[in-house]
């Protein structure tokens, strides 16, 4: 017994020593450690598989050019599988490696953490994930969605909608959505906005996991004969979405898609881009290769002579990578000039993420101002539509009907 | 549980149903309570407490779910949602009414418990893959039934944002602090089950899993004692869901989808139907070895590969890797790691003399 006690000692000590060890080694080295959380394993395996090599490959152009104003990045990441437990370990695990930030993945995920980040006193960054009302930056002080939420892709899946149609009095919009609560949160704005410009919208619930959607395809064309429809849906759900309404004969380029059906990925497995000829698309994060930023990635991968991986080809979840990328670092620059060259802390590298404004990657992040009390940045979107196999931009960098979704988002922080 | 018991002879009933079953056992959980009460909280780094705390969350539900399914012999695949149960009503609870945590924890497990009771109610005409589907049924409508009634979810979101636990003003916000109170509980469900099982409702429970028909003949009420069993076990899983509200500050359904169900179920076959350490073993195994494995191919890979490639190769090896030992251990031993462990302990029993 004297020898298990030893043992439990000797364990726990040795654990201690090698904690506090890292931690030092951290400190004294010029390198700065990220953390990231990922699905490369899980339900929504076929966006993470993508978007991380996204990450992971900006960062790696970063550091090959000599880090953020001398200092290297670490990346840490970890898989959470989509699952809540594993992204609460992540956290401490970033905590205990000093990171100054994290990616967080997942919308669960991002509520479960939302308090520890707050407390932790560490950013986290959410785009495409969480809850709208997350933009408030004075309600959730350490939450960043940097990129257009539900309800600024709702506000914006309606203006380009108006712009379609000329004008929305009178006319009829469907909007077939995920029942899930990611779902369910542009209802709100899509209701105002049905009062205030005067148009009829019907919702159209799809279960879980969403591959079945017959009937209500059928409703939508046969019965309702909407004038557009908008869909909000994930996974395998916006394939099926897409074959089923092309399928009842409805024409693809009155349907406008939110960010997770809008992948090439979706298109393709519609039974690819020929088919699906018109279908439009909301988009957080400029899509195609045809940036200096991908040119300078895939340069990279050349100079090491390897071939650049195949997953740049599928540009909209991979652009979404570079992006998230993309906004650390800009937000850890910040930091470090602010400092006078530094090494921060996650509290001086909150300040910078709150001062990014002004960088576009040449056209694939959206001009965003990310300020103490707006962490969305703005909300804003492009619209890129199928045409001629191929996905073209229809619509530069837009905020549709900003002075509602503000109003929401004000009427949301103070009903709690 | 780490110790020769050569010399002892039991006599009476009593000895044997005992809950220390060796004199030396008390010095055990004493050197045990000593670790896990003062040296660990005191020495390591708040990161493996939360590691820690997350299995003691993961050790009230795995004992509730081995009760059904270890101990009574019915299935349930729908504890995820039990969990959910027992999270909002809690969480309503505590944002609505301002109750302390003191509370809602048992009315968390209240609530379960009796929407178990309604689960399982085909229990009581069908079992085996039939009851399997019946709490699937379960899983899925109290899954809907969350997302669609705002008075219980709150709201389009389906989560409720909860103030941390305070015990006399003393408020929980610290892995370290919430390690004592997840440690409490934890502690708490063991001894609680290994009580019941050596009880009267536990004999009847395992002699209801062994054969039912049997069960019924020599006096047991099977109806009054399956009911029971669904609602103790849903009880611990509610208790279970409170605990992960707590500790996530947040009530959310998607946190207590099907795959929870299943992970947990995962767990006691893993560890060992039919046994408290096996439910402990099994909840600890599910969650801490992705983590293990994880490090491992960390600390191994980044000698080989870049960050970039490292990161794609470790969530697919261990996955792999995870699995193939899942299916090792059952192989070695169908019944689970505390079967193993038992083995193990027998064999030094009379070591080196083995004949």
């Amino acid at each position: 017994m004297m020898r298990f006690l030893k043992s439990g000692l000797g364990v726990s000590a040795a654990a201690a020593v090698l904690a506090f060890g890292a931690g030092e080694a951290f400190a004294q080295a010029k390198e700065v450690v990220f953390g990231f959380q990922c699905d490369r394993t899980g339900p929504t395996a076929t966006v993470g598989t993508v978007l991380c090599p996204g990450y992971q490959d900006y960062i790696a152009l970063i550091n090959s050019k000599g880090g953020v104003e001398g200092y290297k990045i670490k990346v840490l990441e970890v898989d959470n599988e989509y699952k809540v437990p594993p992204a609460i370990e992540a956290h401490e695990r970033f905590k205990k490696e000093g990171a100054v930030l994290e990616g967080l993945y997942g919308t669960p995920q991002t509520a479960a953490l939302n308090k520890k980040l707050e407390e932790d006193k560490i950013l986290g960054t959410s785009p495409g994930f969480g809850t709208a009302s997350a933009a408030d930056g004075k309600r959730y002080p350490y939450t960043f969605p940097i990129a257009a939420s539900y309800w600024s892709q709702a506000g914006a899946a309606m203006a380009f909608v108006k712009e379609k149609l000329g004008d929305l009095k009178g006319k009829k919009i469907a909007y077939i959505f995920y029942d899930n609560p990611a779902g369910k949160e542009p209802l709100p704005i899509l209701e105002d906005l049905a009062k205030s410009e005067g148009f009829e919208l019907r919702t159209f619930a799809v279960p879980a996991p969403g591959v079945e959607m017959g009937a209500q395809v059928l409703d939508i064309t046969g019965r309702y004969k909407p004038d557009f429809v908008v869909a909000h849906l994930f996974g395998r759900a916006p394939s099926v979405s897409i074959k089923e309404l092309k399928g009842k004969g409805y024409p693809l380029s009155k349907v406008v898609a939110f960010v997770w059906g809008s992948a090439e990925a979706d298109i393709i497995a519609a039974g690819g881009m020929a088919l699906a000829e018109g279908y439009n698309t909301i988009q957080f994060a400029g899509v195609g290769k045809d940036f200096p930023v991908l040119k300078e990635i895939a340069a990279m991968y050349k100079a090491q002579g390897k071939e650049p991986p195949k997953e740049m080809d599928s540009t909209v979840y991979y652009n979404r990578g570079v992006l998230n990328a993309a906004v650390h670092v800009e937000a850890l620059r910040n930091a470090i000039k602010a400092k006078g060259g530094a090494m921060p802390t996650s509290e001086d590298v909150k300040k910078g993420m709150e001062s990014i404004k002004g960088v576009t990657l040449g056209g694939l992040m959206p001009p965003l101002e990310i300020t103490p009390t707006d962490h969305e940045g703005g909300g804003w979107c492009q619209i890129w539509t199928v045409k001629g196999g191929k996905l073209v931009m229809v619509k530069d960098w837009f905020q549709g009907f900003r002075p509602v979704i503000t109003k929401q988002i004000a009427a949301d922080a103070s009903k709690s | 549980m780490f110790h020769r018991e050569s010399g002892v002879f039991k006599t009476t009933y009593t000895a044997d149903m005992a809950l220390y079953p060796l004199p030396i056992a008390k010095w055990t959980v004493a050197v045990l309570a000593l670790i896990f009460v003062v040296i660990l909280p005191l020495s390591v780094h708040e990161y493996y407490l939360a590691i820690l705390n997350l299995i003691f969350i993961a050790i009230v539900g795995a004992l509730g779910l081995n009760i059904l399914v270890g101990y009574t012999g019915q299935i349930s695949i729908g504890h995820g949602a039990f969990m959910s149960v027992g999270a909002y009503t809690a969480a309503n609870l505590a944002v609505r009414l301002g109750l302390p945590f003191w509370l809602t924890l048992p009315a968390g497990g209240l609530m379960a418990a009796l929407i178990g009771v309604v689960v399982g109610m085909p229990s009581l005409r069908i079992k085996g893959l039939y009851l399997a589907i019946a709490t699937l049924a379960g899983q899925l409508i109290i899954e809907w039934t969350i997302n669609h009634v705002p008075a219980i979810s709150g709201g389009a979101q389906a989560s409720i944002e909860v103030p941390r636990p305070d015990l006399f003003g003393f408020v929980l916000n610290t892995q370290g602090r919430l390690y004592y109170f997840l440690l409490f509980f934890a502690v708490l469900a063991i001894v609680a089950t290994l009580n019941l099982i050596r009880s009267r409702i536990g004999r009847a429970f395992i002699a209801v899993r062994d054969q039912d028909i049997a069960a019924e003949i020599i006096g047991i009420n099977i109806y009054r004692y399956k009911l029971l069993a669904f609602a103790i076990s849903s009880f611990y899983a509610g208790v279970c869901g409170v605990l992960y509200t707590y500790y996530f500050g947040i009530a959310n359904y998607e946190q207590f989808q099907l795959i929870v169900s299943i992970d947990y179920l995962a767990m006691i076959i893993i560890g060992g139907l039919g046994s408290v350490l096996g439910s402990i073993l099994g909840a600890i195994f599910v969650t801490l070895l992705p983590i293990v494995l994880r490090i491992l191919l960390e600390n191994v890979g980044s000698l080989i590969f870049s960050a970039g490639e490292l990161a794609n190769i470790i969530s697919g090896t261990r996955l792999a890797v995870f699995g193939g030992l899942i299916i090792f251990f059952l192989i070695v031993e169908p019944e689970g790691l505390n079967r193993l462990w038992r083995n193990i302990r027998s064999y030094f029993r009379v070591w080196p003399f083995s004949y």
